[in-house]
C-alpha cells in the first residue's frame, strides 16, 4: 500500500534521513552540480515537493560556497532534478577535493531530513 | 524491425572485459545492431593530446586494443558496426592501431573510418568567438593551449557507416551522436526530423556512460541492492523505425534495469529537463515517461525534440597549475586528537617555509569529500573516536617545485609526524584548465576517410 493511500488522520510520522525513502546520483559540469532525487514511492513524490525546497539544499551546500540551487520537478517521471551553482570549489579542473566531480554529494542531499508517514519506511 | 544499440564502455578507465557479453547478446539475437564506446571526458583529450606531443603515435585511448581485441572479429563477421570517439586526440593513429590488429586476427577486409576535422586547434581564432563556460582560475594572459575540439554532431559518422566501415574511429564527438548515428544510417531518419532524433539522443544519452544505467554507482548494499556487481552487463537499447526505445542488457550479466536505474541515468549530468541540447537536436524529457515491460526491460515514452542549435561546442583546455598532494596515517586510541594536530602543522608548515601554494587538508574517516577547503566539518566534528584516519593534504600552485615541496612536507612526518604516523604516499600532477566557446557549425569541416585494414597497414 502507498502513502497516499492511507487516510492523514491515521497517520503516523516519522523523522528520516531522505536516504529511508529516496535515491540520488550527482553529475557536475564545471563549478555547477546536479543530483537528483527520486522517492522509492512516487507516492512520496508531494510530500517531498514540500519538504525538500530549493532553500533547504542550498542551506546544506552553503559551507562549500554555493550559490544558486534549482529545482526541477518531472511529475511523471516522480523525480526532481536540483542544479546547484558554484558548489564544487572550481569544479574538476580547480578543485583541491579528493571529490572534484562531486560523485558524492548525492549523499550529503539523502542525509537531509524529512517528516514521513511512518507506513512509507520500507522493511 | 528493431535495431539494437549496444555499448561497451562508458569512460576512459572502465571495466575493459564489459563489452564481450554486450556483443555475444547482439549477435545472438540477431537483429541488425551497431555497438558504441564512449571513452572521452572533457580533459581526456587534452591529457591524449599531451601524449601526442611525446610520441605522433599515441594520444588515442590507451585501452583500444584490449578492449576491441575480443570483440572485432564478432562485429566484422555479424555487420555489427563499432563506433567510438576512442580516436581521441589521434584518431589516425587509432585507426592504424585498429588495422594492426585487424590483420593480427586475419581480418585484412575490416574497414575503419578515420573521422578528423573535430581538432580545431589550428583552424579557428577561439578569441574571436562568445565564451560558454570557463574556470574561473584561468588567466588567459598567460594560458598555453593544449587542445581546442568541436563537440562534432551524427553526421560525419553516418557518412562512415554509408563508406561500410565496420569499425568508426572518431575523436571529440559529442556522446549521444555516437547513438544516433547508426539508428539514423540503419533507419534513414532526415537531420531535421526533431522526434526521431530525440529518440537517438535519449538512446544515447541513456547508454553512454555504460552501467550506470544497468546498476554501477547504483548499487547501495542492502537498499538498492543488484545481483552479482562484480560482472554487470553493460546496456543495450531495442529501438523500432517508429521511435520505440527500449533499454535492457545481456542475459548472462549482473547488473539491473529497472525504473530506478533508468530514471538516474536519464537525469545524469542533466540541467533544464526541457533543453539537453545535443549537436543534432535538443531533447526535452519534460513529458518523459518509463515502464517496466518485463525483467531488466524499461520502455522510455513521451520524449520530444527541438531543433538543433546553429552552433557547435568547442571546449579548449589549457595547461594549469600543479597539484601536490600527499597522506599519511594514524590509527587507533587518540587518533582523531593526532590527525587534527597532523592537519594543523602541515598548514602551519605552508606557511613557515613561504610556499606560494593554496593548500587544503581533509580527514579521511570524518570528513573530506563532503567538506570544504577550510575543513569546515572536520573541524567541527563531535561524533565518535575512529578507529583510523588518513590526513591529506593538496596544494596547488603555478611554481611547480614549491607544489612538489608542499608534498613532500606530508612525506617528512614519517620521522616529524605524531607517534604511529605510517603509510606516506605524494604525488605531482599537472592541472589542466577548460574553457568552451560556441562556434557556427559551418566553420567545423570534418573528414571521413575509410580504408580496409589490409590498405592502412600496407
Amino acid at each position: 500500500m502507498s502513502a497516499s493511500d492511507r487516510p492523514s488522520q491515521t497517520m503516523e510520522m516519522a523523522e528520516v534521513a531522505l536516504h529511508a525513502v529516496a535515491h540520488a546520483r550527482a553529475g557536475d559540469k564545471g563549478n555547477r552540480s546536479n543530483i537528483s532525487l527520486i522517492p522509492y514511492d512516487p507516492a512520496l513524490y508531494p510530500l517531498l515537493a514540500e519538504q525538500v525546497t530549493e532553500e533547504r539544499v542550498l542551506a546544506l551546500f552553503r559551507h562549500r560556497g554555493a550559490t544558486r540551487c534549482t529545482r526541477y520537478d518531472l511529475p511523471k517521471l516522480a523525480a526532481f532534478n536540483f542544479v546547484i551553482d558554484d558548489v564544487l570549489e572550481g569544479g574538476v579542473n580547480g578543485s583541491l577535493n579528493l571529490d572534484g566531480h562531486g560523485k558524492t554529494q548525492s549523499f550529503r542531499l539523502l542525509s537531509l531530513t524529512v517528516t514521513v508517514p511512518r507506513d512509507a519506511l520500507r522493511g | 524491425m528493431t535495431f539494437l544499440v549496444g555499448n561497451g564502455g562508458g569512460f576512459s578507465g572502465d571495466r575493459v572485459d564489459a563489452p564481450i557479453p554486450v556483443m555475444r547478446s547482439l549477435v545472438k539475437r540477431g537483429l541488425p545492431a551497431a555497438m558504441f564506446f564512449e571513452t572521452l571526458g572533457e580533459r581526456t583529450v587534452a591529457l591524449a593530446q599531451l601524449e601526442r606531443r611525446r610520441d605522433p603515435e599515441l594520444g588515442y585511448e590507451p585501452m583500444l586494443e584490449r578492449l576491441l581485441a575480443p570483440i572485432l572479429a564478432d562485429g566484422f563477421r555479424h555487420r555489427i558496426p563499432i563506433l567510438g570517439n576512442f580516436g581521441a586526440a589521434n584518431p589516425p593513429a587509432a585507426g592504424r592501431l585498429v588495422a594492426r590488429l585487424a590483420l593480427r586476427l586475419g581480418l585484412p577486409d575490416l574497414r575503419i573510418a578515420v573521422v578528423t576535422g573535430d581538432d580545431v586547434a589550428g583552424s579557428v581564432a577561439l578569441d574571436q568567438l562568445p565564451v560558454h563556460e570557463a574556470d574561473d582560475s584561468l588567466d588567459m594572459k598567460s594560458a598555453r593551449l593544449v587542445a581546442a575540439n568541436a563537440y562534432i554532431g551524427a553526421e560525419p559518422l553516418v557518412e562512415a557507416l554509408r563508406q561500410g566501415a565496420d569499425v568508426v574511429v572518431a575523436g571529440r564527438t559529442s556522446d549521444p551522436a555516437l547513438a544516433i548515428a547508426p539508428l539514423a544510417h540503419h533507419f534513414g531518419w532526415c537531420f531535421d526530423d526533431w522526434q526521431k532524433l530525440a529518440v537517438g539522443a535519449a538512446c544515447g544519452h541513456l547508454l553512454e556512460c555504460g552501467s550506470q544505467i544497468t546498476g554501477g554507482v547504483f548499487w547501495d548494499p542492502g537498499c538498492k541492492d543488484i545481483p552479482d556487481p562484480a560482472n554487470i552487463g553493460f546496456p543495450i537499447a531495442e529501438v523500432t523505425a517508429e521511435g520505440g526505445l527500449l533499454i535492457t542488457k545481456p542475459e548472462d550479466t549482473g547488473g539491473i534495469v529497472d525504473l530506478r536505474t533508468v530514471k538516474e541515468q536519464l537525469l545524469y549530468e542533466l540541467h533544464d529537463p526541457s533543453r539537453y541540447i545535443t549537436p543534432d537536436v535538443v531533447l526535452d524529457i519534460t513529458d518523459c515517461s518509463l515502464e517496466q515491460v518485463g525483467k531488466d526491460r524499461v520502455a522510455v515514452h513521451g520524449l520530444r525534440g527541438h531543433p538543433r542549435p546553429d552552433t557547435l561546442k568547442v571546449t579548449a583546455c589549457f595547461e594549469g597549475s600543479w597539484l601536490g598532494e600527499g597522506e599519511v596515517s594514524v590509527a587507533g586510541p587518540n587518533a582523531l586528537a593526532r590527525a587534527r594536530a597532523t592537519a594543523e602543522v602541515l598548514l602551519q608548515r605552508m606557511k613557515l617555509r613561504g610556499l606560494p601554494v593554496r593548500a587544503r587538508v581533509d580527514l579521511i574517516g570524518v570528513a573530506s569529500v563532503l567538506d570544504s577547503d577550510d575543513g569546515a566539518l572536520w573541524r567541527g566534528y563531535e561524533g565518535p573516536e575512529p578507529p583510523e584516519l588518513r590526513i591529506r593534504l593538496a596544494a596547488e600552485g603555478a611554481d611547480r617545485d614549491a607544489v612538489d615541496q608542499a608534498a613532500r612536507e606530508v612525506l617528512a612526518l614519517l620521522c616529524c609526524g605524531t607517534a604511529g604516523t605510517g603509510g606516506a604516499r605524494w604525488r605531482l600532477t599537472p592541472r589542466i584548465l577548460t574553457r568552451s566557446y560556441l562556434v557556427l557549425r559551418e566553420r567545423v569541416a570534418t573528414s571521413v576517410v575509410t580504408r580496409t585494414a589490409g590498405e592502412m597497414v600496407a
